[in-house]
């Protein structure tokens, strides 16, 4: 190459060659296509999915997200999410509380406690926890889990703390929103405990000697230094097993049951946005009843897309910090 | 952190390890319980009427019923759904990977993150907006709902491969002067052969199980088999969901014994995902 070449712009772009080839340029504009039709699905399906809800939100407006009613009688026909994302309130969250701490216990174990010829066949087993289908959990859920829970945990559960109105009185049929919460809980408990294994695998080793040197014990090292090491990611982590368990529509509507009604009996049954989606998809009529459908799916997918980029946003700040890879 | 408190300190610390231990074994617990019952009431289920033939939807009398449709209708959904997402899928990362701008990338990257996480049957209901309403459910809206699905799985594993290859490959390619796009098809994307396979192989074992796309797209079906995606198409994880909800023992049956060999498929294609993973990092290592 003649110096003559080595303009500013010529090394600045230095894979480019003397001029753009033609193939180059094929190549690129395809490819670039592709990339360009992934950024347009995500736009499509949000205006799909807002397109198909605009009956419903032009009829009742933002009242659909709070008002508890779900009527298809013709005539008498009134919709809205209310019970809905009660229940998936409930079941999420409680699932999460319940995901949190045992994934945790999980990445701990995996990551300092367990012995060395274990830790790749147990991080094996935690991950094919996360491949079985949806459908097979709910399937075991609905016949194994419901009853089981129904004739040997909540009798016990309500009669020792029926005090308290989540132990309610059992259902008789076996589906209830305390189901779905353990089937959630399965769900969640590989995607937050993988995350958080690497996370810990991540804190460098001479802050933990460190620790372990000035005399601590395991688990003072594990709460004086990989906690608030990790702290950002397993935020991240927790948002991003949340957003699996709000999302999820089959396992549940398999196992809770279904109804519209606001109750803390954890033993009765409910019903989730996703779950009442997936429960209707061969009964939707009416225009304003499918509407009103797709307007439950549009508020799970503004869920899904906040809960997302939130988590995004944590693992990027936190990965400029430490200079981690960013990896979700 | 004081020494008066040694004993206590030892104590919480043989606690908060025994829970961690807890945990581990209650998640494999879950494991082992759900894939047990499952194996336990799908293999007295399981015999050759379940593949060859197709449900009976009425009948006063015991017959041998099976789910053939259901097979082959999921065989057609995810194989339509595959040639879908890898061609889109390669291209994205090959574009991310090759010429984006690191803005571009990082943007796209996020799309890819974000599609990955929008609800399954949030998908189905946006194929349903998008192509059900007018012109009702087909193979090939279920295909598309499960490819919208793999996109984003595909792309991001396929873009981390891209990445693992040598430079050094790309830049002597280049340097003898081969146009850039040779390089990236005959040079760069065959070193990524192995990685791409193990993307896709763990992109059908998901989809293959995904029930939440197909409930809106290819679920109201007859039971007869059909190879044809232009009309509604039956599926194992859509059979499996009707017939858990079932009254019937016998329909009961018949999911856990789909269930097993869902389940079966799902965990071998994992396992051999997880072997040429390792295979074909191996072999890039060894280029490097």
């Amino acid at each position: 190459m003649s110096s003559a070449e080595l303009t500013p712009e010529a090394t600045r772009r230095p894979f480019t060659g003397r001029r753009v080839r033609f193939g180059d340029l094929v190549l690129q504009v395809v490819a670039g296509t592709a990339a360009a039709a992934a950024t347009v699905l995500v736009g499509l399906i949000t205006w799909k999915v807002v397109d198909g809800a605009w009956p419903a939100i032009t009829h009742y407006g933002v009242r659909f997200v709070t008002r508890v009613a779900w009527n298809p009688v013709v005539g008498h026909e009134l919709y809205g999410a209310g019970s809905f994302l009660f229940g998936t309130a409930v079941t999420s969250l409680l699932a999460l509380a319940i995901a949190a701490p045992l994934s945790i216990g999980i990445a701990l174990y995996l990551t300092e406690l367990a012995p060395r010829f274990l830790r790749g066949p147990v991080t094996a087993l935690v991950e094919t926890l996360a491949a079985i289908p949806s459908v097979v959990i709910g399937l075991w859920g609905i016949l194994v889990l419901g009853p089981v829970l129904r004739d040997h945990v909540e009798p016990g559960l309500h009669s020792a703390l029926g005090f308290i109105p989540l132990f309610g009185a059992p259902s008789t049929s076996g589906s209830s929103m305390f189901t779905a919460i353990i089937v959630l809980t399965i769900m969640i408990l590989p995607i937050v405990s993988s995350i958080s294994r690497e996370l810990f695998l991540g804190v460098p080793s001479e802050l933990k000697e460190g620790a372990l040197a000035l005399g601590t014990t395991r688990w003072e090292m594990v709460r004086g230094v990989m906690f608030p090491y990790a702290r950002g990611g397993i935020a991240a982590a927790l948002i991003l097993g949340l957003g699996r368990a709000v999302g999820e529509a089959i396992a549940v509507t398999q196992v809770i049951g279904g109804g519209v009604f606001i109750h803390w009996n954890l033993f009765d049954s409910g019903d989730t946005l996703a779950s009442k989606i997936a429960a209707s998809y061969q009964g939707a009529t009416s225009k304003l009843q499918v509407g009103s459908l797709i307007y439950l799916a549009l508020i799970l997918l503004v869920f899904s897309l906040v809960m997302n980029l939130a988590a995004q946003w944590i693992v990027r700040r936190v990965a400029r910090r430490q200079g981690l890879g960013a990896r979700t | 952190m004081q020494h008066v408190h040694l004993p206590r300190r030892r104590r919480v610390n043989r606690l908060m390890e025994g829970l961690a231990m807890l945990a581990a074994l209650i998640a494999v617990g879950m494991l082992v319980i759900v894939v047990w019952s499952v194996a336990k009431r799908g293999a007295g289920a399981i015999n050759l009427d379940l593949i060859t033939k197709n449900p009976v939807p009425f009948s006063f009398e015991p017959v041998a019923q099976g789910l053939a449709n259901a097979f082959v209708g999921s065989l057609v959904l995810v194989g339509l759904a595959t040639l879908m997402a890898l061609p889109v899928g390669i291209l994205v990362a090959v574009y991310l990977n090759e010429f984006a701008p690191p803005s571009v990338r990082t943007f796209v990257g996020l799309v890819l993150d974000v599609l990955n996480g929008v609800p399954a049957i949030v998908i189905g209901i946006f194929v349903f907006g998008l192509v059900v309403i007018g012109r009702g459910q087909s193979g090939w809206a279920g295909a598309f709902a499960l490819a919208c699905l793999m996109l984003p799985l595909v792309a991001r594993s396929t873009i981390e491969v891209l990445a693992l290859v040598p430079s050094s490959l790309r830049e002597a390619s280049l340097a003898l002067g081969v146009a850039r796009w040779r390089t990236t098809l005959s040079i760069v994307l065959p070193q990524t052969i192995g990685g791409v396979l193990t993307g896709t192989v763990l992109a059908v074992a998901r989809v293959s199980g995904e029930t939440a796309p197909l409930l809106f797209t290819s679920s109201i079906v007859g039971t007869q088999t059909s190879w044809s995606p232009f009309h509604a198409l039956q599926s194992v994880p859509v059979a499996i969901f009707e017939l858990s909800e079932s009254p019937d023992p016998q329909d009961h049956a018949r999911a856990w014994a789909a269930a097993l060999v869902l389940l079966l498929f799902i965990l071998f294609t994992s396992l051999a995902a997880r072997w040429l993973a390792t295979r074909s990092r191996r072999k890039l290592a060894a280029s490097r």
